[in-house]
């Protein structure tokens, strides 16, 4: 692994434009654009970014108090992250651990064992260098964590704290988001009669707000007043409440960030898969690719950029999921749909601000984590597997 | 000017007949995925209580008689600026954000794809560390204005002599790489200290708040967009115009903007969807006159019980015009967005 995350939008040979000092003026004023133009960005990520998150920082080792006129910090080192993690909130945040059966530990094991796998194959290659091998062993040690939690809290009589439900709606979402976003570019690429129309109202999800697409599928799902209400009676499962069974509502508050977040891969998918020349489609007919030969090596490795750079935007903001669990299901039943988000915004409610940017931080180590592995491992593999 | 064309070239398959009829069903059943909530919603909204309590009733002036009553109420009833002021708040806030954002991340696109840069890793550290050091100075009770002015001092004196001597450097796509980065914070980590800051600045409750915070959560995603864009635009037609004596300004201005119409549009619009129908932070920001239409529409989740008629109505309200400026901006949006689709 690099140390640097280059290469997050596919590299491009450096453009410098040699600027022509005929007189001096111009060459300061062209001077003074290398530096003006990209200053006032930097300046308000500064100020609005990372100074709130260097606040933060110091606020999740204190204890935050609003006092009159102003307020009060008080510095109590790792109080917080012990409360989260190891005390009065670990199952809150961490979950119930349960029984977990033989299959899981046998899944566990081959997982774990093809991560070692991997990590042999790095420790004696060429590429082997001290960084990269830290690198590579805390990622093993941090996904085998988080799989392990997963195991132990989703076995039976386990329940998944804030962090394995963030994680399940963040995998489950995107996954299924680009799955449908590619399949409806494939169809729509086909440039069959209606084209446009299927393309203005595939992309209309997107535009609504979350809050409001929480209350439109707490509709969808009301058993006895919504829209498929007759199909819930004729399958018996009349007074069946989707949103007050864990399982179920888990599914519901995934299928409502689907419905909204398909659109956004399906619209950058489709100018993908519209930008494959016509020329290497025909001479693969030519020579006599079927159908899903042509998906696997034309189609398929032309639009892996573009589907890497989509996933990885997708998979940042999905960490981030708060609305449509808050209006959909408050959280509920019990906290079966809370995430960590909405924990942390729950926290800030009830006063708890210290509390609160430590379970943001641990949420922003656990993102980091996420697209750093997805950056410098899985999109480098996808891309050279490509070429 | 573009490497690639995306105008929609003609598939060499002939597709059967059998296969068209499987594609239009798959198409027709997202369609209706799609379309069903949008006129539930809709439908709703015409509804009164009996309508929605007694069953789920489809069709109006079939299964049942369509009333203003939820809009009356909403819109007169209630109060005149009910509605509006919110309303208001959000094409006003959702607008000027946008459009900051769009300048602001145009400008560093651009130099991102066009000059080189070199920071280097010492001096940023540097930095961090000062600034933590201010924080903690406040945190300690020293006034923030003479803990910001320490904290520079430091950072000059460091920055003078330790400065020198760092090697490492960084490079652009790092610099972009940070950039976007920020959109990976969630919002409740950084509108605490943003809450204070504000208070301090006065801004808590203002249109100037929300404007400056949206614009700093957009931002990223802008300079994530228009950095690929402005990649894609070819080099040589900047050349041509620097032989004939134009400058960096009058270039950006009068050639790769008027070029990048479609990314551009695209970009605002992704933008000020984001910006429309953002809430965490509005929930900290704002107060009873500056309330934007999504927590409008989340204060609805109300004790009386749920309110379908009511909420439709608002959530009607609030999609309408973006969903219109959508569908007529549809063909932008194919175009504009070209993250990842530039190969080196």
């Amino acid at each position: 692994m690099q140390a640097k995350p280059e290469a997050l939008m596919t590299p491009q040979p450096q453009t410098q434009a040699v600027s022509r000092g005929d007189s001096s003026v111009r060459s300061w004023v062209d001077e003074s654009a290398r530096y003006l133009l990209i200053a006032p960005a930097i300046l308000i990520v500064l100020v609005l970014a990372i100074f709130p998150l260097l606040v933060s920082l110091y606020l999740s080792f204190s204890r935050f108090k609003f006092v009159k006129g102003g307020f009060e910090i008080n510095f109590i080192g790792l109080k917080n992250y012990e409360k989260l993690l190891f005390g009065s909130e670990q199952r809150h945040v961490l979950g119930k651990f349960g029984e977990v059966p033989l299959t899981g530990w046998l899944l566990y094991g081959a997982f774990m064992g093809l991560m070692l796998y991997l990590l042999y194959q790095y420790a004696t290659s060429e590429r082997l260098s001290g960084f990269g091998f830290v690198m590579r062993v805390i990622s093993v040690v941090f996904a085998g964590g988080l799989a392990l939690l997963a195991l132990l809290t989703l076995g039976a009589g386990g329940l998944p704290g804030t962090l394995i439900v963030t994680l399940m709606f963040v995998f489950g979402g995107v996954a299924l988001q680009y799955l449908l976003g590619l399949g409806l570019g494939l169809l729509l690429t086909q440039n069959l009669p209606g084209k446009r129309f299927f393309r203005v109202i595939f992309l209309l999800p997107m535009m609504i707000t979350p809050v409001g697409i929480g209350f439109l599928f707490k509709m969808m799902t009301d058993t006895l007043k919504g829209p498929f209400s007759p199909v819930w009676l004729a399958a018996g499962l009349g007074d069946f409440a989707m949103l007050g069974q864990a399982d179920t509502a888990r599914l519901a508050v995934i299928i409502g960030d689907t419905w909204q977040w398909t659109p956004f891969m399906f619209i950058i998918l489709l100018a993908a898969l519209e930008g494959i020349s016509k020329e290497t489609i025909e001479a693969a007919l030519v020579d006599g690719a079927n159908r899903l030969q042509m998906f696997r090596f034309i189609i398929l490795p032309d639009v892996i950029p573009v589907s890497t750079t989509v996933i990885l935007i997708r998979l940042i903001e999905s960490f981030k999921i708060i609305d449509m669990p808050n209006i959909l299901t408050g959280g509920g039943p019990g906290t079966a749909t809370e995430t960590m988000t909405l924990q942390a915004y729950s926290g800030w409610r009830s006063g708890n601000l210290g509390e609160s940017a430590a379970l943001a931080y641990l949420l922003l180590i656990v993102a980091t984590f996420c697209a750093m592995v997805f950056i410098n491992f899985i999109r480098r593999r996808l891309l050279n597997w490509t070429v | 000017m573009k490497t690639k064309s995306y105008i929609p070239s003609s598939n060499p398959f002939k597709p059967s007949l059998l296969w068209m009829a499987i594609s239009y069903i798959l198409l027709l059943f997202w369609a209706f995925v799609v379309l069903m909530p949008l006129y539930w919603l809709v439908v709703t909204s015409f509804k009164i209580p009996a309508d929605v309590n007694n069953g789920p009733t489809y069709l109006p002036f079939v299964d049942y008689q369509p009333r203003l009553d939820a809009w009356r109420y909403l819109m007169v009833e209630s109060g005149e600026s009910f509605i509006r002021r919110p309303y208001m708040n959000t094409i006003f806030v959702g607008l000027s954000s946008a459009f900051y954002a769009l300048i602001i991340g145009a400008a560093a696109s651009y130099a991102l794809s066009r000059f080189e840069y070199r920071p280097k890793v010492g001096l940023i550290a540097t930095f961090a560390g000062c600034v933590l050091f201010t924080v903690g100075l406040v945190a300690a009770g020293i006034p923030w204005p003479a803990a910001v002015v320490v904290g520079i001092a430091i950072y000059v004196l460091l920055a003078q002599t330790l400065g020198r001597r760092f090697s490492a450097s960084l490079g652009n796509s790092d610099i972009a790489f940070w950039l976007i980065s920020q959109r990976m914070l969630p919002p409740v980590a950084v509108v605490i200290p943003i809450y204070v800051m504000f208070q301090q600045f006065s801004l808590l409750n203002t249109h100037a708040g929300l404007i400056i915070a949206y614009t700093a959560a957009n931002l990223p995603l802008a300079v994530w967009f228009l950095r690929d864009y402005f990649q894609s635009i070819p080099i040589d037609l900047e050349e041509s115009a620097f032989i004939d004596g134009a400058n960096r300004y009058q270039v950006l201005f009068k050639i790769i903007l008027p070029l990048s119409v479609p990314g551009l549009i695209a970009t605002f619009l992704i933008v000020l969807v984001f910006a429309w129908n953002e809430y965490t932070m509005a929930l900290f920001l704002t107060g009873a006159e500056t309330q934007t239409m999504p927590l409008l529409v989340a204060a609805q989740n109300a004790t009386r019980g749920p309110q379908w008629w009511n909420i439709s109505v608002l959530v009607v309200l609030m999609i309408a015009p973006i969903t219109i400026l959508a569908v007529f901006l549809e063909r932008y949006i194919a175009r504009g967005i070209l993250v990842g689709a530039v190969k080196g």
